[in-house]
């Protein structure tokens, strides 16, 4: 075995009290893990409490330590983890919480879009646009969370945490149509839409999929449209 | 090609861009870590080009695993390549450490053994970086908390002997060589005499923190500790005004206690003429 593979083993198992210098390595080894996790996570990490927080991260950098120098993407496996991870069973909401947080990483990280401008989008009020395929940057984010995920992530980001009273199911987008991510709340039948987009469906066939009554399409496009979630297929 | 200014530079920390745009020129220059630039695009890469037009830049790596016995990750040199390509820092540098094996990267600066072996390993990865970046690298010496049996060198040495055979630069972590010699036993005056400080591109400072057994720990989280300002002064009174950065990585503090820690720099600097 050579010395960097029986280091690298080393620093995977737990100190014996002679080999306090390799723990310092040991220690700033899941430190780093640990706190590139809690930057990605603080909405996550504030339902939980930091103590709890570590103790689950670091469990899930034991069974799923990076592959590459980058960290801006480490996170993305941590809410599946997270349904997995036994003690946080009867936390029900955290792992779409953990869900939101991973894709406003991404979003933030995303590469740059370029917005659509009015005149490119003059084709929505002519004959025929009902036969339009739209597409979906790869930035864009749908969470159908049967919980308010993101009520709840915004109330854990505030300086002061303010209880929920209304706990109904969130259809949730994330986005990032200039600098900010924008995270909102879709409003009913939206997500079905959108998700009937993605499948390459046309705006028509999309439209008419949505079961919800209160679905109003035009607000959905403009709504669409003005956040680049999409773009006529070509444009 | 162009190299960074003799001045004190900052971390760029994106907390810190809203202070720094509203009083410009208040360093030298910036220095960022590599990995996390690259990223596709957003805010990021935004505020990173906007620094770019105002202040000369140090890109430095802390994940190509240099001092790393297996080929060098061919993907993350590329990922440098591209980076350094769009922002043409003045400044490109990298560990003399291991952070990756076996398909892991491990998160921490790994010490190496100093042998004839990792010489040769060393000089190859400084090598083929060099030529895939097109550009000169600086090699920071490592904060240590342990030694190899085997070593056959002195860390000063082996530094030595890399810049010779590859024609690379140092990055003289100041505060690097101060922690190492607590907690390894050894003169750190003697250290830096015998340190090729003309291949010194740039100086590191940074705070470190102590343990109860006296170890220090290289936390980057706290303000320069006295003896490792008389260590740096005494360098740039042997060497001349080198770019000297303060890097603050934990417990970021509010930009004018960091822009007070550069100015401190600054004053030293300003008191030795540039080296030739």
């Amino acid at each position: 075995m050579s010395t960097q593979a029986e280091f690298s083993a080393a620093l995977h198992q737990r100190a014996a009290a002679s080999e306090q210098r390799l723990n310092i390595h040991r220690n700033n080894r899941m430190a780093s893990l640990i706190e590139a996790l809690a930057i990605a996570f603080p909405a996550t990490l504030r339902i939980v409490g930091e103590d709890y927080f570590r103790g689950l991260a670091a469990e899930f950098v034991r069974g799923q330590p990076p592959r590459a120098p980058l960290l801006l993407s480490y996170g993305d496996d941590l809410p599946a983890f997270i349904t997995t991870f036994a003690p946080a069973a009867d936390i029900a909401y955290l792992a779409d919480v953990a869900r939101l947080e991973a894709a406003v990483m991404r979003a933030y990280h995303a590469v740059d879009d370029k917005p659509l401008s009015v005149c490119e989008l003059q084709w929505l009020t002519q004959e025929g646009a009902a036969e339009v395929r739209l597409t979906l940057p790869p930035a864009v984010f749908l969470l159908r969370s049967a919980f308010p995920a993101a009520t709840l992530w915004e109330r854990n980001l505030a300086e002061t945490f303010v209880p929920l009273t209304d706990w109904s199911a969130e259809d949730v987008i994330v986005c990032r149509p200039a600098l900010d991510v924008i995270v909102r709340v879709l409003p009913p039948g939206a997500a079905d839409f959108l998700e009937a987009l993605m499948r390459g469906q046309t705006i028509g066939e999309a439209a008419a999929l949505v079961a919800t009554p209160a679905f109003d399409l035009s607000a959905t496009l403009a709504f669409a449209f003005s956040h680049c979630l999409a773009r006529p297929v070509g444009a | 090609m162009t190299k960074l200014p003799p001045r004190a530079g900052a971390s760029f920390k994106p907390q810190h861009f809203g202070a720094i745009t509203a009083a410009p020129k208040a360093v030298g220059f910036f220095e960022v870590h590599a990995e996390n630039y690259m990223g596709a695009g957003g805010p990021p890469h935004a505020m990173l080009g906007k620094l770019r037009e105002e202040y000369p830049l140090s890109i430095h790596g802390v994940g190509l695993s240099i001092g790393g016995e297996e080929p060098l990750d061919e993907t993350h040199l590329q990922r440098l390549r591209v980076l350094c390509q769009r922002y043409e820092p003045e400044s490109f540098s990298e560990h003399l450490a291991w952070s990756s094996h076996g398909g892991e990267f491990l998160a921490d600066l790994l010490p190496l053994p100093y042998t004839d072996d990792t010489l040769q390993i060393i000089c190859e990865h400084v090598e083929r970086t060099q030529a895939v970046l097109g550009r000169r690298l600086l090699l920071e010496n490592p904060s240590l908390y342990l030694s190899f049996e085997e070593s056959r060198f002195a860390e000063p040495e082996f530094l030595s002997e890399v810049v010779r055979r590859t024609g690379c630069g140092l990055l003289l972590d100041v505060n690097n060589v101060f922690v190492s010699s607590v907690n390894l036993g050894f003169d750190p005056a003697d250290y830096l005499a015998r340190l090729p400080l003309a291949a010194a591109g740039e100086i590191h400072l940074a705070g470190h923190s102590a343990m109860e057994d006296g170890t220090l720990i290289d936390s980057h989280g706290a303000p320069v500790l006295e003896a490792v300002w008389a260590l740096y002064q005494s360098v740039i009174a042997r060497a001349g005004a080198i770019a000297t950065l303060i890097e603050w990585d934990r417990d970021i503090p509010q930009w004018p206690i960091l822009l007070a820690e550069a100015a401190k720099a600054d004053a030293i600097l300003q008191h030795r003429p540039q080296a030739a």
